[in-house]
């Protein structure tokens, strides 16, 4: 094993060399994307030599919308909607740590209620993604049945958020002070009977895709980063956890009322892709118990937000919240005049850092075993371009 | 809110540093004590470099700020890295203030490696002049802060000496304007 250091800047060359085009002939330089092959509106240009991928050059931005600056001009509640286009899949998560972040600068208290429904939220639309994620996962690995049951299964938590929240995939639920809308009528029974009923379907679906040996072969021993790359890389999420590092904000550094509720990290220490695919599947199960613990402690009344100044403004200042989402830790960096408009919003996202573990791991790997780190990484492509 | 939160991380840091008063910090909600193990972190910075380099911006629960002059980042980031524990930069920003003339560029740093450090995140920052924004890049130190600088030099122009691509990233390819989150660029219409 070649160092670290010697690899990295080994990756930057080669990334740089890309955009040179001084190949020789034996080398084929392909596009993969932005079309959607399998990438997501996302591009990377390869260099293959045979079956070996030996040039990697990341360019994402098709999906660029200016978040940031488009932040600095709505005041702090406006901001909410377009702020969680980035990944409307995991719409509560990535506009929690910006509520967070907002309630430090105007120094709002959340009441009980409104934390426990708002990390139920989470939850439930930590679930909505991981699955659309194995949904994609598995097509693109040819394996047509994980991609319809996943699909058809975050139906049952899709609904579940359209009653909690009443918007099916945007649900700008997540504001400062608390949530929008309390809970309606017997939710926790409907909510306990579907995730008892999921918890039954994730048994089924390691059995025909975990457990399925075509997609173990394609999987296991293939795009290793190992404990002290990823810590190099500064990779999170799923990519971290699965090269044996127990991380997660939810434990790292408790936010609402996580530090009431008691689960596992879960994580594994073989740094492969099975691994990487296997730990959000393993988060989903860990969801579960979540959900059920957050639904039993939840108080049964009380307010679920606190009630805002029409144009809500704290003192100069700035913050930095993060959250643990579907894809790693989703930082926000806000920093404040005084003024109802935020002066700087910085998103700090996991896809954006997971992406430089692509080119360090494709690098050397065969062109078949690409969409199985590509999609491995839980990346996602307008979540990294903002 | 965010009081009651940063009292909670407050107790669960001092769990580690095995001080009591655990439940005291987490009823009192409004009053910030200024957290041992943070100012610990802070101190043996401002020891090992004066109080003329690296000034401390705050110390809150589970944050802490500092502000360096550009030349002494390097050695700054090294004593960071090898001293403190921080490992790997989970962002790059920068800010730009034309009413100081000066971009204040933050890295926020954190650890995977020291459990201690997991609730922590250290932000370095260090302001450069507008019209000449030139920075050693710290790519060397946190290799995870190579795309995070690029992002920032094209948003921002800051060039990152020694970083082996200062060029365009998340922006069109034949983006032709000045560098969008300077405050000078405007959304058209707006």
């Amino acid at each position: 094993m070649e160092n670290f250091e010697q690899k990295f800047d080994e990756t930057i060359k080669r990334g740089l060399e890309i955009v040179k085009e001084t190949e020789e002939d034996r080398l084929m330089t392909l596009s993969v994307g932005p079309q959607h092959p399998g990438s997501g509106h996302f591009r990377f240009t390869i260099k293959v030599d045979g079956d070996y991928i030996v040039y990697c050059d990341p360019d994402p931005g098709y999906v660029h919308r200016g978040e940031e600056k488009m932040c600095e001009y709505r005041n702090f509640i406006q901001n909410i909607p377009h702020l969680e286009r980035p990944v409307i899949h995991d719409s509560t998560n990535i506009t929690y740590s910006y509520s967070l972040a907002v309630e430090e600068l105007t120094n709002i208290q959340v009441p009980l209620r409104g934390q426990y429904i708002r990390a139920l939220a989470s939850e439930l639309n930590r679930q909505v993604y991981t699955l659309y994620w194995l949904g994609i996962y598995g097509i693109f690995l040819g394996h047509s049945t994980m991609f319809m049951w996943p699909v058809g299964d975050r139906e049952l938590f899709i609904d579940l958020l359209e009653a909690l929240t009443g918007a099916r995939v945007t649900h700008a639920f997540n504001i400062p002070g608390g949530v929008r809308n309390d809970m309606p009528e017997g939710f926790k029974d409907r909510c306990l009977r579907q995730v008892a009923y999921f918890e039954k379907r994730l048994v089924e679906y390691e059995d025909i895709f975990y457990n399925n040996p075509l997609f173990r072969q394609r999987t296991e021993g293939v795009g290793i980063l190992t404990k002290e790359d990823a810590i190099k890389l500064g990779v999170t999420g799923s990519v971290l956890r699965a090269s044996g590092i127990p991380f997660d904000v939810r434990k790292a550094e408790p936010y609402d009322v996580y530090e009431e509720i008691d689960f596992k990290i879960q994580y594994m220490k073989t740094c492969d892709s099975y691994a990487r695919s296997m730990v959000p599947f393993l988060d989903m199960k860990e969801s579960c118990h979540i959900i059920r613990e957050l639904l039993d402690k939840m108080p049964q009344s009380g307010e679920v937000r606190a009630k805002l100044q029409p144009n809500p403004k704290g003192p100069a200042g700035e913050s930095y919240k993060r959250v643990e989402s579907g894809r790693g830790a989703l930082g926000y960096y806000i920093v404040s005049d005084g003024t109802p408009k935020p002066y700087r919003v910085k998103l700090s996202v996991g896809s954006f850092r997971n992406m430089l573990a692509l080119p360090f791991l494709l690098i050397g790997s065969k062109l078949a075993d690409m969409p199985s780190i590509y999609w491995s990484l839980n990346y996602w492509p307008v979540e990294a371009d903002r | 809110m965010s009081s009651n939160q940063s009292n909670t991380q407050n107790g669960s840091e001092q769990k580690k540093n095995v001080t009591d008063s655990t439940q005291t910090s987490l009823s009192k909600k409004t009053e910030i004590t200024i957290p041992e193990f943070e100012s610990s972190i802070v101190n043996q910075l401002v020891t090992k470099f004066t109080d003329k380099i690296v000034q401390v911006v705050y110390v809150r629960p589970g944050r802490t700020k500092i502000l360096v002059p550009p030349n002494e980042i390097v050695h700054v980031a090294t004593f960071i890295r090898d001293t403190l524990g921080f490992d790997h930069a989970e962002s790059v920003s920068g800010t730009d203030y034309p009413k100081d003339n000066q971009i204040e560029v933050i890295y926020h740093l954190s650890s995977y490696s020291d459990e201690k450090l997991s609730s922590h995140v250290l932000a370095l920052s260090t302001r450069v002049d507008r019209n000449d924004s030139r920075l050693p890049t710290l790519i060397d130190i946190f290799k995870s802060a190579e795309y995070h600088e690029r992002e920032t030099f094209e948003m921002l122009g800051v060039y990152f000496e020694g970083h082996p691509r200062n060029e365009r990233f998340l922006l069109p390819e034949d983006w032709a304007d000045i560098p969008p989150l300077r405050k000078e660029f405007r959304i058209k219409g707006r």
